[in-house]
């Protein structure tokens, strides 16, 4: 191996590189946040909604789950215009996540909500809590803090998935990274330390989540408020 | 004058279903290699063994599989001094890839077996490689069909990402249509169907098969 490695040259863009993955944080964040609340009425949907809904909610959760997202992001970019509907690029490419964590959000959802037993629910509207109420204060809250761990590394998969935006020119840190190397002709060590960063990135939220389940969770008079 | 999308493009589209399926193929088993060395040294008993691979399986879940691609896409440029062509790098990066999760899912279906299964077969003298080959891993086995067969959903779909360094396979040749028909309404929903005709089955293989281990081990589940 003769190969010269120049690392300095990445050094020298590490301002543009920051700039990629703050970016990168950026939309993974927006998309979960969005892509939270479109599960959050899908769970509703599946748990309580008539049977036609529900379907509907099904066929959307596996259309989803069983097709690559690149391909998703080309159909919202590429095919959605021809039917006059146009974004532009970062704007599908967060439309694309949001769906998309939104279907796998809809399913960790129901798996903790089918978790709850049957018993505290009917105890819940038997106290006179509406349906939306019984479903927020004693559905939801407990469901979420079950699958939380499924949904923190559903967020670190959406993270690392969102690097395949930068096909449809959407600007993160893959992107970045991109044009970057093309006009540095470094694309070894360009490649090798943004996968670096995607990974110091998951590392920290991993940490984060971590945090913020103590806080949210673990404290309290019964070490939980759920 | 633009080609419409008709037949022929078509079996285009269908006919590089075959690369994405021998890609998916090529990976799993080179994955099952290489997650099986994981998931034992995961669980073995010596602490160095078991970091090395808990290293291994983060750094390949920690960062995106498009950049796994490239760095393989490039550094075997690197090392060999020539631009080599895209099957070796998405052969190695799928690999490595599937490895690290093929690797975790089996840790877990190791570990679910009862410790007390390992310190009877130690009382019955058997050696650490006789208590994996006769007990331990003919049950978990079993357990971690479900999973593994969950995760072949995610490498078909994964396989996808490799279109992005010029490997002709299905979303790849989705492309080359799109560029020749301008007709990316027709061409990209056809694209989706076809992984969907083939990942939806596995995944209500994964369900069911899940259900039946379910119900023979006697775990009752509100799902």
């Amino acid at each position: 191996m003769h190969y010269a490695f120049h690392f300095n040259v990445v050094w020298e863009h590490w301002r543009d590189l920051a700039e990629g993955a703050w970016l990168t944080i950026r939309l993974s964040a927006l998309a979960m946040s969005f892509g939270l609340a479109v599960a959050t009425v899908c769970a509703y949907a599946k748990a309580a909604g008539p049977a036609p809904v529900r379907w509907t909610v099904a066929a959307y959760v596996e259309a989803i789950r069983n097709t690559p997202f690149l391909v998703q992001i080309f159909i919202v970019y590429f095919s959605l215009p021809t039917l006059g509907i146009s974004i532009d690029a970062n704007e599908a490419a967060l439309a694309a996540m949001v769906v998309n964590f939104g279907a796998y959000g809809t399913e960790i959802l129901r798996a903790g909500i089918e978790s709850i037993p049957h018993g505290q629910v009917e105890a819940a509207r038997a106290l006179g809590l509406s349906r939306l109420q019984t479903f927020v204060h004693v559905m939801l809250f407990p469901a979420v803090k079950t699958v939380y761990p499924a949904l923190s590394s559903q967020f670190i998969l959406l993270m690392l998935a969102s690097s395949v935006v930068s096909t449809i020119s959407a600007v993160e840190l893959t992107a970045v990274t991109n044009s970057l190397q093309s006009t540095t002709f470094r694309p070894f060590e360009f490649y090798f330390v943004s996968t670096g960063i995607y990974l110091a990135m998951s590392l920290g939220f991993q940490a984060v989540f971590g945090a913020m389940y103590w806080v949210a969770f673990m404290r309290g008079p019964r070490g939980h408020r759920a | 004058m633009n080609r419409t999308f008709g037949m022929s493009e078509l079996l285009f589209i269908v006919g590089a279903l075959r690369w994405t399926l021998l890609l998916s193929l090529v990976a799993f088993l080179g994955g099952g290699a290489v997650g099986f060395v994981i998931a034992i040294l995961r669980t073995s008993h010596s602490r160095i063994l078991r970091w090395l691979a808990a290293g291994f399986i983060q750094l390949f879940q920690g960062t995106p599989v498009l950049l796994q691609l490239f760095l393989a896409y490039y550094g075997l440029a690197v090392l060999f001094q020539v631009q080599v062509d895209a099957w070796p790098a998405v052969a190695v990066a799928f690999t490595l890839y599937s490895g690290a999760f093929l690797g975790e899912i089996w840790r877990g279906s190791i570990q679910a077996i009862p410790r007390t299964q390992w310190e009877a077969s130690a009382c019955l003298s058997l050696g650490y490689f006789q208590q994996l080959r006769h007990v331990i891993l003919p049950q978990a086995m079993r357990i971690s069909i479900p999973p593994t067969v969950g995760f072949l959903v995610q490498l078909v779909k994964g396989t996808s990402v490799a279109a992005i360094i010029g490997f002709v396979e299905l979303t790849r040749a989705g492309q080359l249509m799109v560029n020749v028909t301008f007709q990316p309404m027709v061409v990209y929903p056809v694209v989706a169907m076809l992984y969907f005709a083939v990942c939806w089955p596995l995944s209500l293989l994964s369900r069911t098969l899940e259900k039946r281990i379910d119900a023979d081990i006697g775990v009752k589940r509100h799902f």
